[in-house]
């Protein structure tokens, strides 16, 4: 049985850059621990000696000629962002 | 002519065709429609000006002579395809106010062979779910109703399963990673069809789980279905996972002769309190094959059980890499920041009111399952099961097995609202018959079979081999002539 305690919880929304209020991670926590307990299950598949699949279909990955495809687009590119200014994606300030 | 909604695509095409008809006129009668139709809640975003702009173009191409099939359809985009200038945020907050400025590739082709886009259409947050109850739009709600209680039109491709149901459009495009295609079919009493992976491009589709993700047709017969896969199918260079193979003309094998065929009937899926209803109709779908001339053998996939929780495993994990893109940075939502907030907190904040309860869930347990120290108990375990469910079918498939029989759901619709207390997990159960066939990159096609004792419509799964979508249209439209579901639902809207 995996267990996912408020402090797991509180590391997971971190890594997923989620805010969680303190008050709302003991739900978090116990659904998180349902799921993963329908997943504990696979444990007892055998899986000695088998592959993990990477493509469902067997297939050579394309490739193509290394070169420019597209461009001279950024009006387009910034037309969306919340935030665009000279040319560029705003944010706020990185490095103090 | 009144009711041009209620065509099919080839009852409409053959009227355009021969002049009795319009484009105009066909999207006219849909416009009006979904006019009236408010409470379903399927179309969110319309498009009247363009879809008539668009009509007036096809029956000028159609005039000409030579007009693609498709040409001057009636049709409704589910809101996970990007479409050019037309707002398409996968029904997210997180996605409010974007508008791309190109088109997918399966949308792309639509338009270019003259299909006009009504407008957009309800479904899950980022197609995570199976009862079109994480939308940021409120419920998509069935058409069909048999008391008080209005009833989920499934998920997550529920807008497309409502739309086509209640004659507002005459097909609809839908997108499949678990079963998001064929649970809303079978709910509506609609055909549903998954191809094979890579099948059609998944270019300038919102996505899910990428390995999983398979976009297709939503319409309301097998014919239907086979005329509007060929149009949005096809290798495409933008999409390194999109098959180099011809796209056959799956109309033309819809020959009825299924004589010699062998269809597979998997112990597993008689799964332990499965309805009786639904146990019956399994029966009678076999039967019907078996009067047709094809032999029906029972056959054994022993991974099944674990299908479900390897697919849980392994469409978060890619869900929590896909969506790490929306940051508040290039489109979409962006928090309002409180003095001193740095990027981080952009992040956070971003996230957390843009992304609902659901997709917030899946991105934790994706990002759980990938993390260092869980990495190979979880999601490499979860890798493995999934090539051993795919050699199941590659089993019987090599032992002569065309296609195989099962239930599409394990119930008809369910009450809106009635799952909310209930643990994630009952939610997930759903898509027990489906997510199999996602895993195994196999196509799939829901065809309704019949009404349980209710009234609501129940639908019947083939799953065939890869790229052999034709003779699983061929089967599936022999299943559909023997089965003459021919109810609708009664309009209430």
């Amino acid at each position: 049985m995996s267990e996912i305690d408020l402090e797991t919880a509180r590391k997971v929304a971190k890594l997923s850059r989620i805010a969680v209020a303190e008050g709302e991670l003991p739900a978090l926590a116990q659904d998180l621990s349902r799921i993963l307990n329908f997943m504990e299950e696979l444990g007892e598949v055998d899986v000695e000696g088998v592959e993990p699949m990477t493509s469902v279909t067997p297939m050579r990955l394309p490739r193509r000629i290394d070169g420019v495809t597209d461009g001279d687009i950024q009006a387009k590119i910034l037309s969306n962002a919340p935030d665009a200014r000279e040319g560029f994606f705003a944010v706020p300030k990185v490095v103090e | 002519m009144s009711d041009l909604n209620k065509l099919t695509l080839a009852e409409a095409r053959d009227l355009l065709r021969s002049g009795e008809t319009s484009s105009v006129a066909l999207t006219e009668a849909c416009l009006g429609a979904i006019e009236g139709a408010g409470a379903l809640n399927a179309f969110v975003h319309n498009t009247p000006d363009l879809a008539l702009e668009r009509a007036g173009a096809a029956d000028a191409r159609l005039a000409a002579g030579n007009a693609p099939a498709m040409c001057g359809l009636p049709i409704g985009i589910k809101d996970l395809f990007c479409t050019t200038g037309v707002a398409s945020q996968a029904a997210s907050r997180i996605l409010d106010g974007f508008r791309p400025e190109y088109d997918s590739t399966v949308s792309a082709k639509l338009r270019d062979a003259g299909a006009v886009m009504l407008g957009k259409l309800n479904m899950d947050e980022f197609a995570m779910g199976s009862s079109n109850e994480t939308s940021t739009y409120g419920n998509a709600v069935n058409p069909w109703k048999v008391d008080g209680r209005a009833l989920t039109p499934g998920g997550s491709s529920g807008g497309s399963a409502a739309a086509v149901a209640a004659d507002l459009c005459l097909a609809a495009t839908g997108t499949d990673t678990g079963g998001s295609i064929r649970q809303p079919a079978a709910f509506t009493g609609t055909v549903g069809i998954k191809p094979t992976y890579g099948r059609c491009s998944r270019w300038g589709i919102v996505a899910f789980a990428s390995s999983l993700d398979q976009a297709g047709p939503m319409t309301k017969t097998v014919r239907d279905a086979a005329i509007m896969l060929e149009a949005m199918s096809g290798h495409d260079a933008k999409d390194s996972t999109s098959a180099d193979l011809p796209v056959p003309d799956f109309e033309a094998m819809l020959t009825g002769d299924i004589r010699g065929k062998t269809i597979g009937i998997p112990r597993e899926y008689r799964i332990e309190g499965m309805p009786e209803e639904i146990a019956a109709l399994w029966d009678r779908g076999a039967d019907m094959l078996r009067d047709a001339g094809a032999k029906v053998v029972e056959i054994s996939l022993p991974h099944t059980k674990y299908a479900l929780p390897a697919y849980y495993v392994i469409a978060p994990a890619e869900a929590s890499s896909n969506l790490a893109r929306y940051d508040g940075v290039r489109y979409g939502h962006r928090a309002t920041l409180a003095a001193g907030d740095g990027i981080t907190e952009m992040y956070e904040k971003t996230r957390a009111e843009g992304f609902g309860p659901e997709v917030q869930r899946r991105v934790m347990i994706g990002t759980y399952v990938l993390s260092a120290g869980f990495y190979d108990a979880y999601y490499n375990r979860a890798r493995k099961v999934r090539t051993l469910i795919k050699r199941d079918f590659e089993t019987v498939f090599a032992e002569g097995v065309d296609a195989i029989l099962t239930p599409a759901t394990p119930s008809s619709a369910f009450g809106l609202g009635e799952m909310a207390n209930a643990d994630p997990v009952q939610m997930y159960l759903n898509d027990v018959f489906t997510v199999t066939v996602n895993l195994a990159g196999l196509p799939g096609i829901s065809v309704p079979a019949g009404l349980d004792s209710k009234g609501l419509p129940l639908g019947l799964q083939l799953i065939g081999q890869p790229w052999d979508e034709g003779e699983l249209l061929k089967t599936a439209h022999v299943l559909e002539q023997a089965a003459g579901f021919v109810a609708k639902p009664s309009k209430w809207w």
